[in-house]
């Protein structure tokens, strides 16, 4: 198994994804968003960090990167496996790859905390993870307020793209457990063989870390089961 | 020949905008009798084209491909007179 790990100019947690993924045995293949060709690779994660400077809006300028012609192409025509976490979510939603997109915080704050996400419905190729399932993650991020175009919402969950809700610590999803604004709390969706969610998975692989739902996480999405 | 845009930027109005509700306590704090501001951008470029349309039809198209998010924002564009 080898995954493509996609850095652009201002990403920031491309080593962390690299290290994770090496954590969890697989070969991350580092990528340059120049590249207009993708390497053999089996999947792809776009990372967190602030490409461009956040400049425009988040993700709108790394969205036009030369290597996403590639990303989207390899997606129509393989299905392949795709990962945007945090920026790298902000980003899919900028190319038109994930439906919606992230506006500011309400509170106007950059927000860095641990959150409690509830799984909805479970994207395609992911393994070893069900409907109410709890995750601990934290997130970090000024943008991530999920918005869609007002009557999409029902559209969202009655496809089975809703992947991820912001909860309390039970599992319950109420207007208490919001942190950024997010419409329905939505923290993570998904649309075919691509994904994306404000957390961060990579940040939440040992216990000394706070969590290792990460770790769980990422070998759902690898499609493996976790011992 | 060459034509001035400007590309005006604007959150939806159903969009929450948390810059502009500080910016309206701080003016408020002012003592100034205001609400709802809105934060927007304005973008200029210029643009070689034909014709005038033809200038508007690239602001336009520029617009909906990467200058606004049409999930959130709305964009007029403009051509300033020389």
């Amino acid at each position: 198994m080898r995954v493509g790990v996609i850095s652009f100019p201002g990403s920031n947690c491309d080593d962390d994804t690299l290290n994770a993924l090496a954590a969890l045995g697989v070969e991350g293949v580092p990528l340059w968003y120049q590249q207009t060709e993708l390497p053999p690779v089996d999947r792809l994660i776009l990372p967190g960090g602030f490409s461009y400077g956040d400049y425009l809006r988040s993700g709108a300028l790394a969205a036009q990167a030369p290597i996403m012609a590639s990303v989207e192409q390899a997606i129509a025509t393989q299905a392949m496996p795709v990962l945007g976490i945090c920026n790298g979510f902000q980003i899919l939603c900028e190319r038109g790859l994930l439906p919606g997109a992230l506006r500011p915080n309400v509170s106007g704050e950059f927000l860095c905390t641990w959150e409690t996400l509830r799984v909805v419905s479970v994207p395609q190729g992911f393994v070893g993870l069900k409907t109410g399932d709890l995750l601990r993650m934290p997130i970090a991020h000024h943008e991530g307020a999920f918005a869609v175009e007002p009557g999409f919402l029902s559209t969202l969950f009655d496809q089975g793209q809703v992947f991820l809700q912001y909860s309390d610590p039970d599992g319950q999803v109420h207007a208490l457990t919001n942190p950024n604004g997010s419409v329905a709390n939505i923290a993570g969706i998904s649309q075919g063989s691509v994904t994306g969610l404000m957390p961060h998975p990579e940040r939440a692989m040992a216990q000394y870390l706070g969590s290792v739902d990460g770790r769980r996480f990422l070998k759902a999405w690898l499609g493996e089961e976790d011992q | 020949m060459t034509f001035d845009l400007i590309v005006n930027v604007a959150w939806k109005e159903e969009i929450l905008d948390p810059a502009g509700q500080s910016t309206t306590k701080v003016l408020q704090q002012m003592g100034y009798a205001v609400d709802n501001v809105r934060i927007g951008k304005q973008i200029r470029l210029q643009v070689e084209a034909q014709d005038q349309d033809r200038a508007l039809e690239a602001g336009r198209e520029m617009a909906k491909r990467l200058l606004a998010n049409p999930v959130m924002e709305t964009y007029t564009v403009q051509v300033v007179e020389a």
